[in-house]
């Protein structure tokens, strides 16, 4: 046994020694491999920034609350009154007496993007002085939060690198909306820093939408108040709304996309991983043929057959791991935290996110290489270990 | 075409090598038409946009609504031939995850408008007698099994009715179209939303205009504009085809993202095919000598190699091609969120194209090492 495994070791270690001297035909295979594992890396990491923005934005304690019927915050509608009972039901947190929940408004504005320059619908939210104490994780760094009752407002930090004209100190003009920006909030680098914050009074004025709002965010005084308040709300005959954690209200609105770039992120990977299986089998195929008569001279030394089959997978596979491994490093710096914006259909709005390499990524990326080399090397290395030796040896 | 046959021999000589090349080939191409194929479907409308039509939309955003008594003004507009308005709708079937576009429309001037759309006269006739009436596409009414004369049931998500929260519709008809058009779309009339909304009546989504001569679009869009400056709607007029390429640049760059990645499948295939090219040259090198020895001159080798290495690239490519215009005809790709697949003809010549271009790239640099060859060298080497 023993015997078996130095024998093993030996010869593949001489195969991968003697890669140099078959550089053209390695190096394209390694390179096939290393540029699958990129574009993997590349289509998935916009599928996992877009999520991870989603998925930060949510906080198990905050509840959202929509009209009934609505599948989100733009289609939504809750009267003024209707947003008055919300705050007064139980399990809602008071802050020195006073509700933390916030009556808000979500519509749209027409900006462009930095990038292109074409047009974009740039969230614009509505919001209650209680706003940031709702969303206590929210920090302004720059500049100062908006005066309530003027047309001052606050753009998120992710807003305003994808969005020209939205810097501090600008003006923003829309039809008859003129927003002067007085500061830039960060959460995170979750979807609301793609947004727009203004006094909800103002937008109900401009988008004529009278005393209404379109969701009321709320804090609990414990995330297992849940049920409570949830039971308290939608029993209530005198409001039609839908009661929604934070959390799971944008997880679900993140799963369309979501699912479309894994759809097409797998199926590009699948396919470019078959051409490159086809590519490493046809490089190890070379590395047999011109290795014949060495393989059949150690075969005739007395070199058993698993170790020659072993080290030609070996050699395969060892291929395979450089080039998923420079995939894998080329892709991480290229790509993460590579900052875009795209739109939300359930919200007809931009979001604005970053490109994100997890680390799970990486370790699928470089076991689809792993796996891609052992296909690749399996039916070579079956090819080598069954070479009659007389013949191989008579072989040019 | 008397050298075919030694042609073919050679690409027969090592089977392995030349089968897996194909499937190589095979691969990336139908890779190329899957991807060439994602991105004519987030951009569809743009191709199929008209020139002659215009879109105008509130200046704000498109979320805000248009009174109904623009459409009289802007009829009478100098230029317009004709103009309808559409109201987004956003209704679910059943339940949250079966979304495809609702929405709300005046039955003979759209079908007017939007000829492109296809319905047979007695389903138009229905439409326009029956106020509940609704037309769906062809690919929807199929994924639900939906028939002409059917009661559907849709869930006002923007627009609760009256009562409750369903709107039902009646099935007229079943329209169609020719591949690249939408057919999932359900059209269901205006009047009756108006009607049973609770709030916002009398106000539309957006117009669609007509003019008779699309190189005045711009002048019309201004003149059209103007009209409603400083009202409380003020407006947007651009073309059909802008409108719907902002709308397609609103998703990110898709089509940048699909061509790189068709740039490095591609490099990295011209990288492998000529590695092969190059080895199966290199083992041939004394016959090849043999060749030129029997009186085939230089040019005569260099286009037989690049023949071969042509050939190859041209059965895996368009092989590969074939496969994914057969897959797209079918609808295999169909999906509820990117309704229309197509895979154009000017991808599926570019395609070609680029077979060709790597049969020849890939073949150029053994074959020009071939013709270079000296007998002496040729015959001595090994």
């Amino acid at each position: 046994m023993l015997k078996w495994i130095t024998q093993t070791i030996a010869v593949t270690l001489l195969s991968i020694r003697t890669i140099p001297q078959r550089f053209s035909s390695s190096a394209v295979s390694m390179a096939g491999i290393a540029g699958v594992v990129i574009v993997f890396i590349a289509v998935l990491s916009i599928g996992e920034g877009f999520k991870a923005a989603m998925t930060d934005a949510g906080s198990p304690s905050r509840v959202i609350v929509l009209r009934a019927g609505a599948d989100s915050e733009m289609s939504s509608g809750i009267a003024g009154p209707e947003a008055d009972l919300i705050r007064q039901a139980p399990g809602v947190l008071l802050e020195s007496g006073r509700p933390v929940a916030s009556a808000e408004l979500f519509v749209i504005i027409d900006r462009n993007k930095r990038s292109t320059g074409t047009s974009a619908n740039v969230p614009l939210r509505g919001i209650e002085p209680t706003a940031l104490q709702v969303r206590n994780e929210v920090k302004i760094t720059e500049g100062r939060m908006l005066q309530f009752g003027t047309n001052e407002a606050i753009v998120g930090r992710t807003a305003v690198g994808q969005f020209s004209g939205m810097d501090l100190n600008a003006e923003i003009k829309s039809g008859q909306l003129t927003l002067k920006v007085v500061g830039i909030f960060e959460d995170k680098g979750s979807v609301a820093e793609s947004e727009l914050w203004a006094d909800a009074k103002l937008i109900q004025n401009v988008y004529r939408r009278g005393n209404s709002y379109q969701s009321v965010l709320v804090r609990l005084d414990s995330p297992a108040s849940f049920d409570a308040f949830k039971n308290a709300l939608t029993t209530n005959p005198q409001l039609n709304v839908q009661v929604r954690r934070e959390t799971d209200y944008y997880a679900a609105q993140s799963e369309t996309m979501s699912a479309l770039i894994k759809g097409i992120g797998y199926t590009i990977a699948f396919l470019m991983g078959l051409g490159a299986v086809f590519g490493a089998i046809l490089t190890m195929n070379t590395a047999v043929s011109a290795r014949t008569r060495e393989i059949a001279t150690l075969r005739a030394l007395g070199f058993n057959t698993p170790s020659v089959l072993v080290s030609v997978l070996g050699e395969s596979m060892a291929l395979a791991a450089i080039g998923g491994l420079a995939g894998g490093l080329l892709g991480f710096v290229a790509f993460n935290g590579y900052q875009t914006s795209t739109m939300n259909f359930q919200t007809f709005s931009q979001i604005a996110f970053a490109f994100r390499v997890t680390p799970s990524l990486l370790v699928q990326g470089l076991t689809y290489a792993l796996v891609m080399g052992f296909i690749g090397g399996v039916v070579p290395a079956i090819r080598a270990a069954r070479l009659p030796i007389s013949s191989a040896l008579r072989e040019l | 075409m008397k050298y075919f046959y030694l042609i073919w021999r050679n690409l027969l000589r090592r089977k392995t090598r030349t089968a897996f090349t194909l499937l190589m080939i095979f691969i990336a191409f139908v890779l190329y038409g899957f991807l060439m194929t994602v991105r004519t479907a987030f951009t569809g409308g743009v191709e199929m946009a008209s020139a002659e039509r215009l879109i105008m939309m509130h200046k704000v955003s498109l979320i805000q609504l248009l009174p109904i008594s623009y459409e009289q003004q802007i009829r009478t507009t100098p230029g317009v031939t004709a103009a309808t308005h559409s109201t987004w709708f956003g209704g679910t079937y059943q339940n949250l995850a079966n979304q495809f576009a609702v929405m709300a429309v005046d039955p003979a001037p759209f079908l007017g408008m939007f000829p492109e759309f296809r319905l047979p006269a007695a389903e138009k006739q229905a439409w326009l007698a029956d106020r509940q009436g609704a037309i769906v596409g062809r690919d929807i009414a199929t994924r639900y099994g939906w028939k002409v004369g059917d009661r559907v049931p849709i869930k006002g998500t923007i627009w609760p009715p009256k009562q409750g929260d369903t709107w039902f519709f009646n099935v007229s008809g079943i329209y169609d179209g020719d591949t690249g058009i939408d057919k999932t779309t359900f059209y269901f009339r205006y009047d009756f939303m108006d009607e049973n909304r609770r709030f916002a009546m009398g106000q539309v989504g957006w117009y669609t205009i007509r003019i008779a001569d699309p190189n005045r679009s711009a002048e019309i869009g201004s003149a059209l504009d103007a009209q409603f400056a400083n009202s409380s709607a003020e407006t947007k007029t651009s073309p059909e085809k802008a409108f719907m390429q902002g709308f397609a640049n609103q998703i990110g760059n898709i089509g940048f993202m699909m061509v790189s990645i068709v740039s490095v499948v591609l490099v990295l295939l011209l990288l492998n095919v000529g590695n092969q090219m190059g080895q199966s040259v290199r083992e041939r090198t004394s016959e090849i000598g043999v060749l030129k020895t029997l009186g085939f001159s230089n040019g005569l080798v260099l286009t037989l190699l690049l023949t071969e290495s042509l050939l190859i690239a041209v059965i895996g490519g368009v092989a590969g091609l074939g496969l994914v215009s057969l897959l797209v005809q079918s609808g295999g790709l169909n999906n509820a969120f990117l309704p229309v697949f197509v895979f154009g003809t000017r991808d599926l010549i570019v395609g070609i194209a680029l077979c060709v271009g790597l049969g020849l790239l890939a073949g150029i640099f053994p074959a020009t090492s071939a013709m270079r060859l000296r007998i002496t060298d040729a015959l001595r080497r090994n």
